[in-house]
């Protein structure tokens, strides 16, 4: 039976600051330990969009480099915009959440468009918010990383956040409590650090929904050393949460 | 000195005491081993704004500014032992405290009670957000820009910002200033060199480059994209076109300010190759073991030296390049010698923590500080793991960054064969996790470092007695603060030279 599953990874010349490729090879590895034949699709701009794609991550980039992909994400938005109506699963961080999102604002003024996948608007400010962060949600339990943005993002009526926080002047922009954002399987975060590593849950749930949408169902087929592995990274992934967990933001 | 009377306009009435009070806190903090190198400097900094400015102004060559992401510390002390060799008196801070406040404490070790400072010529290191605040006081004669990588991005926001804040740098130095051609945010910031300044490169051989991936294609070797050979060429390629063309000076201006006094003798053309890549006064040719070539004046000249790691070798270049700006500069009058520039260089050994080799009864331990992806790296890659022990101490405390996501941009799977014998820190289990990612085997995890190296020094002591041979060298690579831990406790067992922190 085919067991392949296609990963794309958008713009990782351009969009990939913070440890972001750690996403990738956690996504990659424990489809390995599942048994499952991993494709990851480099996408860049002007590069062969794939016929099949099960799973997509974005990473954080640069302003400079936000300029670069913008066109071409554009030329990309709609068959982006139909796979996260068709329930693909996503992880969108920092940089490419922005751009997820209907617009951002510059500290200029200028309103740069998002692709409007997540509802969702960036204003960009000069007081960064940077640190260890620790949220809350109902579905993962608590989600450990690091923020680091500049841009405020605010939800718009109807869009759920992917977490809580509880310190004033962390998350999505200081204030409302909130952070990341969600819709179908699409996932949106500030928190990076790296994230899918040392919050498994959530990289299985990517994976899960992967598998869900590809073959009907999430068929695991890990000999036993594929079982220790997934055992040892798990807790190896726990002890390094219990760590970032106290430490100073 | 004339020149403390001229620059002294805003001195305060208590000025002249101000040498002699910050001994004497100096001394004392010394004595109680309070505060660290950096507290006499901040009491004088606020007590005497001008100090810093007043006694560098004596100093007859000025200054030389070394800033950058990696390798300011090692790059400051080769430059300034060859300028020492060279005949220079070199006023330096030797102790990787490069914030201005640790300027103006080792300036007080120097200066005499009346505040006259004994030296040609300082050769000083500074990070870079404390570069631009120094030269708003300071401006330096000579200024050696050598790279911007992804560090503490949790202070600078981003590498282009990093960029952005050496750029006041150019724009302040007054004689010559020496950019990187190989890092294209340097290179670029040859726009915002004023007129009247000298531009010098140090560069690498085409056949180097490949050695030195830069954080724009950091990605492209990663595990993530692996599976796609074609995508990675095709970032090479234009990484590679980027590098040879951004908007360089015309030759027209060159020649313009060739006019000035401490411009450089060489014609516009001659400084431009057809590609519109700027010749470098110094180019790394080929390295080997403790071993370089360098290409200056058209000639390949190789030299043995102390220093490890490729980028070691590199950053020579670039303390070639300023140690020939400065003897080119008008004032010293002192002809290059590049015989006996590489001869000085030969006997340059690491700055603590950089490569440095401590003897443990026998066993040689090697520290090799990481604090970054791009550092690591090339660490990773200048140090082959055959045949070592390998421990690794991961801090994240402020002055290591508090930023975790860094260890995934490093690429750790040289390390399989031979596996880590330990990982340490703070951290330790987030160093754990990621090697686990790369299927490195780790043999133990202690986040206490003293714990941790006790372990490690007896891991060998096992492995060393089981093969009936000597203990195998051991080498450990750590974030700054777990380098200071590690000294401290290595000083516990054996002699470990005076780092002066």
């Amino acid at each position: 039976m085919d067991r392949n599953i296609d990963v794309l990874s958008l713009y990782p010349k351009d969009m990939n600051i913070y440890g972001d490729s750690g996403n990738v090879l956690s996504v990659r590895r424990r489809l390995e330990l599942l048994g499952y034949q991993v494709q990851v699709h480099a996408y860049n701009q002007d590069g062969d969009w794939p016929e099949h794609i099960d799973l997509i991550l974005g990473g954080g980039g640069q302003d400079q480099g936000q300029r670069k992909i913008i066109r071409d994400l554009f030329k990309r938005a709609d068959s982006i915009r139909a796979l996260a109506h068709e329930g693909t699963p996503m992880l969108m961080i920092c940089g490419m959440y922005q751009l997820f999102g209907d617009y951002f604002e510059t500290l200029e003024g200028d309103r740069l468009p998002g692709i409007g996948v997540l509802g969702l608007h960036t204003i960009g400010q000069e007081e960064r918010l940077i640190g260890n962060l620790v949220e809350h949600s109902q579905e993962f339990g608590d989600i450990v990383g690091y923020e680091n943005h500049s841009g405020k993002t605010f939800l718009h009526e109807g869009t759920q956040a992917l977490g809580t926080v509880d310190a004033q002047g962390t998350g999505n922009n200081g204030s409302d409590g909130t952070e990341g954002a969600r819709i179908h399987n699409v996932i949106g975060t500030y928190m990076h650090g790296s994230l899918l590593p040392k919050n498994p849950a959530i990289t299985d749930f990517l994976i899960r929904k992967a598998c869900e949408r590809r073959y009907g169902a999430l068929d695991p087929q890990s000999t036993v050393e594929q079982q220790q592995e997934l055992t040892r990274l798990n807790d190896f992934a726990e002890r390094a949460r219990a760590v970032a967990m106290q430490r100073p933001r | 000195m004339e020149q403390q009377e001229n620059s002294a306009s805003a001195k305060p009435w208590y000025s002249s005491s101000i040498p002699l009070l910050g001994k004497g806190i100096r001394l004392l903090s010394r004595l109680t081993r309070h505060g660290g190198s950096a507290f006499p400097g901040k009491i004088v900094e606020s007590l005497d704004p001008d100090f810093l400015a007043r006694s560098l102004a004596q100093l007859p060559l000025g200054v030389v500014l070394v800033s950058g992401t990696n390798g300011k510390t090692t790059t400051t002390r080769m430059i300034a032992s060859m300028l020492t060799d060279q005949g220079f008196r070199v006023f330096t801070n030797p102790t990787g405290s490069n914030f201005t406040r640790g300027v103006v404490s080792a300036l007080l070790g120097e200066v005499s009670a009346t505040g006259h400072l004994d030296a040609d010529i300082a050769v000083l290191e500074l990070d870079e957000a404390y570069a631009v605040h120094f030269v708003k006081q300071v401006k330096p004669r000579f200024s050696l820009l050598l790279n911007v990588m992804r560090d503490q991005l949790d202070r600078f926001g981003e590498i282009d910002n990093t960029a952005r804040l050496l750029s006041h740098v150019a724009a302040a130095t007054t004689g010559t200033v020496i950019l990187n051609r190989e890092d294209r945010r340097i290179a670029d910031l040859l726009q915002c060199v004023p007129e009247d300044t000298a531009v010098r490169y140090f560069g690498l051989s085409d056949d180097l480059k490949s050695a030195f991936p830069s954080d724009d294609d950091m990605h492209s070797d990663t595990k993530a994209s692996s599976d796609s050979e074609d995508h990675r060429s095709s970032v090479n390629e234009s990484t590679t076109a980027e590098l040879k063309t951004p908007d360089y000076k015309t030759s027209a201006q060159a020649d313009g300010s060739e006019q000035s006094g401490q411009r450089i003798d060489v014609s516009g053309e001659e400084l431009m190759l057809p590609m519109g890549t700027p010749v470098a006064d110094v180019t790394l040719v080929a390295v080997g073991k403790q071993y370089a070539q360098f290409e200056m004046d058209g000639v390949t000249s190789g030299t043995s030296v102390k220093l490890e790691g490729l980028y070691n070798l590199f950053n020579a270049a670039a303390a070639l390049t300023v140690v020939r700006a400065v003897q080119r500069s008008s004032d010293t009058q002192r002809d290059i010698d590049n015989k006996n520039l590489l001869n000085s260089l030969s006997s340059v050994t690491p700055a603590f923590g950089r490569g440095e080799i401590i003897d443990f009864h026998g066993t040689s331990v090697e520290l090799v500080l990481v604090k970054n992806p791009m550092g690591f790296r090339l660490a990773l890659q200048s140090f082959d793991p055959m045949g070592y022990d390998t421990m690794i101490v991961i801090n994240d405390e402020f002055a290591d960054g508090r930023d975790m996501s860094w260890l995934w941009d490093v690429d750790f799977s040289s390390l399989k064969a031979e596996g880590v014998a330990v990982v340490s820190g703070v951290r330790a289990w987030d160093m754990a996790l990621r090697l686990e990612y790369d299927q490195v085997p780790v043999t133990a995890v202690d986040t206490q470092p003293s714990h941790a190296l006790d372990l490690f020094l007896q891991h060998s002591v096992d492995s060393g007695s089981a093969n009936g041979g000597p203990a195998r060298p051991k080498r450990i690579y750590c974030t700054y603060t777990a380098m200071l831990k590690i000294r401290s406790s290595l000083s516990h067992l054996t002699t470990v030279a005076d780092a002066g922190v």
